[in-house]
C-alpha cells in the first residue's frame, strides 16, 4: 500500500493569534514494504506529520492519497481506510483499559465488526507478533505486567487489525535497553517476515541506522533532508546544523578523515569501521604515513 | 483551547479591579449579594446595575462578558419568569387566555425574581473574571484560616485545590491523547445512543483513571520528598498585603449597600 | 573515614510488602562529598528502590543506609534528611506542585518554614543556576520536558542540599532535554560541589560521571570509573546493559587481533587509538 503526501500544510489553532503552523507544505512518497525512520526534534512537526496519515488530524491544506484514494475525499471511506494504517502513540501502555490483554487486544478487531473466531485469531497473530505467550498472558490483567510488557500489548492492539502500514511515534521512549531491543526486532521482523511498511518517528539515530531503509528529516515543519541512513548520515555538517547526532560510527568515520585516512566517506556502521580499520592497518603495516606532508 | 478551559473565566488584564485583593473581592462580592437580597425595589436595582457597569468598566472587562455568563443559566431565568408569571396571585388582569390569567403583580414579581438571579449570577461573574484562580483559592484560604481553630482543614482545601488548578491542563492533554489513540483502534466516541455513547467512554475513562491515580502517587511521594509535611510550621511566599484601594473597594460596596437600604426606606 | 562519606549503605536490603524476593539484596557502597556516581541498570534491577532508601521515602529491611551522617531509620531525622538529600524523578509533570514556576520553586522552603522575606532571594538564584530565570511566572504545563525537570531541580536547590539524587530524571525526555538537564547537574556538582546520585539506564549518561555502580537483579555487579566498568563488555552484555558504541567497537577490533588499548569510550579516545595503531610515528610526535 502506498501513501503519498500533497503539499500537506496543518496550522494549529487556526484562525486564532495562537495560529502556528506545524506542517509547511510536505510532500512525500512511502512506497509498499519501506521501513522509513522519521527524525527531527521535537516540535519539528514529525508527530503532527503521522497523525494525518491516518486521518486523526485534518490537513489545512494539501491532500493525503492512500493507494491512489483521497483520504478525506468525498465518496471515501475515510474509516475504512484509516484503519489499513495503524497507528501506535507514543507511551501506547497508556491505553490499555480492559480486564484481560487478550480482550484489550480484541478492542481493535472488535472495532471492526469482525466474528468472534476471527478476532481470537487475531489475538493470537498479534500476541505472536510481538512475542508474548498466548497461554501465559491472555488471561492476565495488562495492568500487572512490566512496563516493556505493556507496551508490546498496546503494540499488539493495532497489530491486530492487521494494518499494512504500521507507524509508530518513538516506540522505545523510556524502555530499557532489554526492553528496547525486543521491540526493535519484533518490528525488524514484522517488516521482513510480513512485509509491512514501517514508519518510525524516533530520537535514535543507533536505532535508525539498524532498521531504516529510508529517512526522512524534519524542521520546523518541513523536509529537511530524505534518503537511505547512508545518504543521511554522511551528511554530517547538515545534521549538525539542524541540532541532530549522527551514529557514533559515522562521526568516527568523519574524525578518521579529518586526520588523511583513506575512508569512504558515508561508512556509519560499527562493522563497516571495524573492516576498514582492519583493512588499513593491514596496507599500512609497512608504517606509511597516511597524511601525505 | 486547552489554555482558556484553565483559565476558567478569568479576563487577564490589568485594572485596579484585577489588583485588589482577592480577600476583599471575595468580601464585597458576599456584600453585593447581599445587597441585591435587601433591594425592594427597581430603583433599588438601577442602583445595583450602575454599580455592576461602573465596576465592569474600571475593570476594562467588556460588559457583554457578564453576558456571556449568564448564558448557561438562561434555562433557569426564563423558567423563573415564566413561573413567576403563571402562579403568581394578584388583581389587574393583563391578559387571559386558556384559563390562565396574567397580572401586572405577577409580571412584576417575574421580572424581579429574574433580575435578582441575573444579579447574583453578574456579579459572581466579575469575581472570577477579574481573578485569577489561584489569588482565588489563596483568598478563600485566607478567609477561612480563623476556621482552624475548630480543626476545620483549610489548608488541606487550598492545597487540594492549587493541585487541582495545576493538573487540569495535563489530564485534558491526556484526555486528548487517549482519545485519539482509541480512535486509532476504532473507537467510536461520537454516534450511537445515549447508551451506546456512554459504553464508549469506557476505553476512555479507565486509562485516565489509572494515569490520574499514578499521578497521584507519584505527586504525594514528591511533596513528601521536598519536606511537606502539612499545614504546620509553613510559612508563604506570597503575601498578601492590603492597600489603600482594597479600603476603598470596601467602603464603597458598604455605600451601596447604604443606599439600597435608604432607598428601601424613602420609597 | 566511613564518617566522610556523603552516602553509605551499609549490607542493605530492602523487600516491598508482598513481594516474595528482595529488591535489593546486601549492597554495600558509599559516595563521597562532591562525588558524581550514576548508578546503572536495567528497569526493576533495584536502581530506583535505592535511590528512594537514600530519601528515607524506604526505610532498610535489613542493613543501614546513613545520608550526611545520618541513619535513616531515626524517624525524627526524615525532614533533616529530606532537606539535604533532594530527589527529582522520572515523570516531569507529576513532580510539579505549584501553578506558576517560581511559587513551585518556593514549596520547598515553605516547608521547611523559611522566613518569607528570605524565599524570594533564594527562589530567584535556584531559578538563576538551573538557567530558567525568565520563566519565573510561566505557568508550568506550558513548558518544554527538560525546562520542567529543571524546575524541579530550581525546587531542590532552593533548599541548600548537599545532595541530588535523579531517579531517572530524563528517561522521558528528548534528546536535548537528556542534554539540558544532565549538564545542569553535571554544572551544580563542579561549582557547587553538590554530590550528585545519578540513576539511569543509559549507558551515555553514566560514562559522564565520575564512577559507576552497575546493579543487577538487585545486586551490585560492577563498580568502577566508567572506563573500567564499560571494558568489561561481554560482562555487560551479558547482563542485557548497552555498551557504549566505541568501547564496542575496540573490543570487536582486540578480537580480531588488534592490539586495542584498554579505556576507550568516546569518538575521541576511538580516532586517538587507531592513529597510534596505524601510525606510530605520528603518535609519537
Amino acid at each position: 500500500m502506498s501513501i503519498e503526501i500533497r503539499h500537506l500544510t496543518h496550522r494549529y489553532s487556526e484562525g486564532s493569534v495562537f495560529s502556528t503552523v506545524a506542517l509547511d507544505d510536505v510532500s512525500l512518497t512511502i512506497q509498499d514494504g519501506e521501513f522509513i525512520g522519521i527524525i527531527g526534534h521535537t516540535g519539528s512537526g514529525k508527530s503532527t506529520l503521522v497523525q494525518h496519515l491516518n486521518g486523526l488530524l485534518k490537513p489545512s491544506s494539501g491532500q493525503i492519497l492512500i493507494d491512489g484514494q483521497d483520504l478525506h475525499g468525498e465518496h471515501v471511506n475515510t474509516r475504512a481506510l484509516r484503519q489499513r494504517i495503524g497507528l501506535v502513540f507514543q507511551y501506547p501502555e497508556y491505553q490499555l483499559f480492559e480486564e484481560t490483554v487478550a480482550k484489550d487486544i480484541a478492542f481493535g478487531p472488535r472495532n471492526q465488526g469482525l466474528s468472534k473466531a476471527e478476532i481470537d485469531g487475531r489475538v493470537r497473530y498479534a500476541m505472536d507478533c510481538v512475542h508474548l505467550d498466548y497461554d501465559r498472558f491472555a488471561e492476565k490483567s495488562p495492568f500487572e505486567l512490566s512496563g516493556g510488557q505493556m507496551r508490546r500489548v498496546a503494540i499488539a492492539g493495532v497489530l491486530a487489525m492487521r494494518p499494512s502500514v504500521l507507524i509508530l511515534d518513538e516506540p522505545t521512549a523510556g524502555l530499557d535497553p532489554r526492553g528496547r531491543d525486543r521491540i526493535l526486532t519484533m518490528l525488524e521482523e514484522l517488516h521482513q517476515k510480513e512485509h509491512t511498511t514501517i514508519l518510525m518517528v524516533s530520537h535514535s539515530m543507533d536505532d535508525m541506522a539498524r532498521l531504516a531503509t529510508r529517512l526522512i528529516v524534519m524542521a520546523s515543519g518541513k523536509v529537511a533532508m530524505t534518503g537511505t541512513p547512508r545518504e543521511v548520515f554522511a551528511q554530517q555538517e547538515k545534521m549538525l546544523s539542524l541540532g541532530l547526532d549522527v551514529p557514533a560510527a559515522a562521526q568516527l568515520c568523519r574524525a578518521l578523515r579529518e586526520k588523511g585516512y583513506d575512508l569512504p566517506a558515508d561508512l556509519y556502521r560499527p562493522e563497516e569501521l571495524r573492516e576498514h580499520i582492519l583493512r588499513l592497518r593491514q596496507s599500512g603495516s609497512e608504517g606509511r604515513d597516511p597524511v601525505a606532508e | 483551547m486547552l489554555n482558556d478551559i484553565t483559565m476558567g473565566q478569568y479576563y487577564p488584564v490589568d485594572s485596579p479591579v484585577h489588583r485588589l485583593d482577592p480577600r476583599i473581592k471575595l468580601v464585597d462580592t458576599l456584600l453585593f449579594i447581599v445587597a441585591v437580597f435587601l433591594a425592594q425595589s427597581f430603583v433599588g436595582y438601577l442602583l445595583l446595575f450602575g454599580f455592576l457597569y461602573g465596576v465592569t468598566r474600571l475593570a476594562r472587562v467588556p460588559f457583554r462578558m457578564l453576558l456571556k455568563g449568564l448564558k448557561p443559566l438562561r434555562i433557569i431565568l426564563i423558567l423563573t419568569f415564566l413561573l413567576n408569571l403563571f402562579f403568581t396571585p394578584g388583581e389587574k388582569t393583563l391578559v387571559a387566555f386558556w384559563g390562565i390569567r396574567i397580572t401586572l403583580e405577577a409580571l412584576r414579581q417575574a421580572a424581579f425574581y429574574s433580575l435578582r438571579l441575573a444579579f447574583l449570577v453578574a456579579g459572581t461573574s466579575l469575581l472570577t473574571l477579574t481573578t485569577s484562580p489561584v489569588a482565588l483559592s489563596d483568598g478563600i484560604e485566607l478567609l477561612l484560616s480563623p476556621l482552624k481553630k475548630i480543626h476545620f482543614p483549610v489548608h488541606e482545601l487550598a492545597m487540594m485545590m492549587t493541585i487541582a488548578l495545576r493538573f487540569i491542563p495535563t489530564l485534558l492533554e491526556e484526555t486528548d491523547k487517549i482519545m485519539k489513540a482509541q480512535m486509532a483502534r476504532g473507537a467510536d466516541f461520537e454516534s450511537g445512543n445515549l447508551i451506546a455513547r456512554a459504553k464508549a467512554m469506557v476505553p476512555l475513562l479507565v486509562p485516565l483513571f489509572v494515569s490520574a491515580f499514578r499521578k497521584a502517587g507519584d505527586l504525594a511521594m514528591a511533596m513528601e520528598s521536598r519536606c511537606y509535611h502539612g499545614g504546620e510550621g509553613r510559612t508563604r511566599m506570597r503575601v498578601l498585603k492590603l492597600t489603600r484601594n482594597d479600603g476603598l473597594a470596601l467602603g464603597a460596596m458598604l455605600l451601596l449597600i447604604a443606599l439600597v437600604v435608604l432607598e428601601g426606606v424613602l420609597l | 573515614m566511613q564518617q566522610d562519606m556523603r552516602i553509605l549503605l551499609e549490607d542493605v536490603s530492602y523487600t516491598y510488602e508482598e513481594a516474595a524476593a528482595p529488591a535489593l539484596s546486601h549492597v554495600s557502597a558509599s559516595v563521597r562529598p562532591g562525588e558524581f556516581v550514576a548508578v546503572l541498570g536495567h528497569n526493576g534491577s533495584g536502581k530506583s528502590t535505592m535511590a528512594k532508601l537514600l530519601n528515607a521515602l524506604y526505610i532498610p529491611t535489613e542493613g543501614n543506609v546513613i545520608v550526611c551522617g545520618y541513619d535513616t531509620r531515626k524517624e525524627e531525622l526524615v525532614w533533616e534528611i529530606r532537606r539535604r538529600a533532594g530527589m527529582i524523578f522520572q515523570n516531569p509533570d507529576n513532580q510539579i506542585v505549584a501553578t506558576v514556576v517560581k511559587e513551585d520553586v518556593a514549596f520547598g522552603l515553605e516547608n521547611l518554614g523559611v522566613p518569607t522575606d528570605e524565599m524570594l532571594p533564594r527562589v530567584e538564584s535556584a531559578l538563576a543556576a538551573v538557567r530558567m530565570s525568565q520563566y519565573a511566572d510561566s505557568a508550568p504545563h506550558m513548558l518544554s520536558g527538560g525546562q520542567k525537570q529543571r524546575i524541579a531541580v530550581a525546587g531542590i536547590l532552593a533548599m541548600e542540599p548537599s545532595i541530588i539524587i535523579a531517579d531517572e530524571a530524563t528517561a522521558m525526555l528528548d534528546p536535548s532535554g537528556q542534554r539540558e538537564v544532565l549538564e545542569t547537574l553535571h554544572a551544580l556538582n563542579r561549582q557547587k560541589g553538590i554530590t550528585v546520585v545519578w540513576i539511569t539506564h543509559f549507558m551515555e549518561e553514566a560514562a559522564t560521571a565520575d564512577r559507576v555502580l552497575v546493579v543487577s537483579d538487585g545486586e551490585m555487579v560492577l563498580t568502577g570509573t566508567p572506563r573500567e566498568v564499560f571494558d568489561q563488555v561481554d560482562r555487560l552484555r551479558e547482563l542485557h546493559l548497552d555498551v557504549p558504541p566505541m568501547t564496542a567497537l575496540a573490543a570487536d577490533l582486540r578480537a580480531a587481533g588488534l592490539p586495542v588499548q584498554p579505556g576507550i569510550l568516546t569518538v575521541e579516545d576511538m580516532a586517538k587509538e587507531v592513529d597510534r595503531l596505524l601510525c606510530p610515528s605520528k603518535s609519537a610526535t
